[in-house]
């Protein structure tokens, strides 16, 4: 199908294993810095998917809502990575695990 | 479908609530930026005028129902009831934002224009009928209520609740992206009605892709209106974003979401009912359970608030299990019930809870009758409101839902869920006993009375649950009409 002969599949299960990467990696990682990186990796296997479709659906639909996530997880990361700055601001640390103040 | 670019005037006209709300979000900032940050009153002001244009706007939207952008938005009746729901409530948070933020010294322009953004948001959302413009219209409301969240930059439990609330929502965005593309692999489309063409094709023609996408689908909505297991964050986030926001967070995203997740469930999933009902029947239950068992435990009452909150989206989810036009109607009623009581009793509580929220304790309000009685009389009709005594929209709200789901012969899920609200009416009537039956507190005792502003939204939260609970049929029409989705 693909010029280089790879098939969709092919790209389709990468964009799975990141996917599933990136989700494990959240779960997992306690640096906030790290899991937002790791939420980057999932909006990436996002954006293989999308344009490996478009590509096997002949369509330019899939290529310009790649466009879409990319801009979005733009302004994501200019608020993300402000908010990450006054909690290091006020805790002078970025593990998740020593910002649990808030319990009953 | 068309193929001209341009928008024509009556395309703008479905489209003006965004508009205008987007525009005087954008004013707010350039006007901030020119007379230094010392106008937040003024700009406060404006941002009320602008959500009341917004208002006057969905309605005038109304009069010319259809689509608008190549179909991509959808403004027909169901747009038009979220549409009002959302900015009501950004109405009345802005409302009582002011005398709390002036007390932190706080109040600044940029607040609300981050609140115009947020609603302009899920304004969107509630028309969006292709879903990237869906998840545009997701991700505009959440990254201005992530920032909403820890707008008090120096307060650390505002931090902890925004870096909370945006790893999350970001981490639940990425799920539902991720459905998007699934769905967009086996429809070939984004468009809301041609993957229900797609997908109801010959029976078993369907893949189990479509299976997938509807669960990642669900579970990225199910994150942003806090349904189980998707709903560890809110109470954190709650507890720790300023009152006010925390109001807003309960209200207005939540009920979006749910315009989102029954729009698309209930029109391009629908071929494929089948594939999701068990999971949203699950997710209900477990809602309900584990909003209202833990909201039992706490006694911080914006915790409290929260794990309710969790508990009313249980509800709405049961709505949603019955997946039929009455389910629909139902849940549209019920958050519009459940909007104006959470805000007004989020109010209270940021009037109450002074400077650097000192007193958020259930046992703090202790002998607020005796001090404020119109106040605790208002919350406390609030609080009926939510147990869902008869005369209040809380009542309707949970009838219509759990008659909806009868319909659908949901016989299981309407007990347990009856079971539940009988639970829930302990945790708010300990509150009402809090306030009426104990002598007054150090922290009522000298509690000045509310000013004119947490006034006016308290009373017109209370009016709103009032009048949909001795007419509810008025609201029950509109809903029903509007419930009938075109795909």
């Amino acid at each position: 199908m693909s010029a280089a002969g790879v098939p969709l599949s092919w790209y389709l299960v990468l964009a799975a294993l990141l996917f599933t990467l990136g989700a494990a990696g959240f779960i997992f990682r306690r640096n906030i810095i790290t899991m937002f990186m790791c939420i980057e990796l999932m909006l990436n296997a996002v954006n293989l998917t999308f344009v490996a479709l478009a590509y096997h659906l002949r369509q330019v639909d899939g290529l310009v809502l790649a466009f879409f996530v990319m801009v979005v997880a733009a302004a994501e990361a200019a608020v993300g990575l402000a908010i990450i700055l006054t909690v290091f601001r006020n805790r002078a640390s970025v593990q998740i695990d020593e910002v649990q103040a808030l319990k009953d | 479908m068309t193929h001209s670019f341009v928008p024509t005037g009556v395309e703008l006209l479905r489209l003006s609530p965004e508009i205008l709300l987007v525009l005087a979000g954008t004013l707010l900032l350039v006007l901030e930026g020119l007379t230094g940050a010392k106008r937040g009153r003024e700009l406060g002001r404006l941002a009320l005028v602008a959500l009341g244009a917004a208002l006057l706007a969905s309605l005038a939207a109304a009069r010319q129902p259809g689509l608008a952008f190549s179909g991509s938005i959808s403004a027909d009746g169901f747009a038009t009831f979220f549409r009002l729901v959302v900015i009501a409530a950004g109405l009345l948070v802005a409302l009582f934002s002011g005398p709390y933020l002036r007390r932190e010294s706080a109040e600044r322009g940029e607040y609300y224009a981050l609140l115009l953004y947020s609603v302009a948001g899920q304004c969107l959302m509630a028309s969006a009928n292709e879903l990237i413009v869906l998840f545009i219209a997701l991700e505009t409301s959440s990254i201005a209520s992530y920032v909403l969240a820890g707008y008090l930059r120096a307060d650390r439990r505002a931090n902890e609740a925004a870096v909370k609330y945006f790893l999350l929502g970001s981490f639940a965005s990425a799920f539902l992206l991720y459905g998007i593309a699934l769905i967009y692999g086996e429809a070939g489309s984004t468009w809301l009605g041609q993957i229900r063409a797609a997908l109801a094709g010959p029976p078993g023609s369907a893949t189990p892709l479509a299976g997938a996408a509807a669960a990642f689908l669900f579970a990225g909505f199910a994150f942003k209106v806090s349904a189980a297991p998707f709903q560890v964050w809110a109470p954190d986030v709650y507890q720790g974003a300023p009152a006010p926001v925390a109001a807003f967070l309960s209200a207005g995203p939540k009920a979006a979401a749910f315009a989102g997740l029954l729009r698309v469930f209930m029109t391009a999933f629908e071929p494929v009912s089948a594939s999701w009902e068990g999971i949203v029947w699950v997710s209900a239950l477990a809602t309900m359970i584990v909003g209202n068992l833990a909201a039992l435990l706490q006694s911080n009452i914006k915790r409290l608030l929260a794990y309710s909150s969790i508990a009313h989206a249980g509800y709405v989810m049961v709505a949603v299990t019955a997946h039929s036009s009455i389910g629909t109607a139902a849940a549209m009623f019920y958050l519009a019930a459940y909007v104006f009581m959470n805000v007004g009793a989020f109010a209270v509580v940021s009037y109450f809870a002074r400077q650097g929220e000192r007193y958020v304790h259930v046992d703090d309000l202790a002998g607020l009758a005796w001090r404020q009685p119109v106040v605790a009389a208002l919350l406390s009709l609030l609080l009926l409101s939510l147990i869902g005594v008869p005369l209040t929209g809380g009542f309707f709200g949970k009838f219509y839902v759990f008659t909806a789901a009868l319909e659908a012969g949901l016989v299981w899920l309407t007990v347990l869920g009856l079971l539940n609200s009988a639970v829930a009416a302990y945790y708010y009537l300990r509150i009402l006993v809090v306030m009426y039956m104990r002598e007054p507190s150090e922290a009522a005792a000298d509690l000045a009375a509310p000013p004119a502003p947490v006034r006016a939204a308290l009373w017109a939260s209370a009016l709103a649950t009032l009048i949909l609970g001795i007419f509810p049929s008025t609201v029950l029409e509109y809903a029903s009409k509007a419930a009938a989705l075109a795909p």
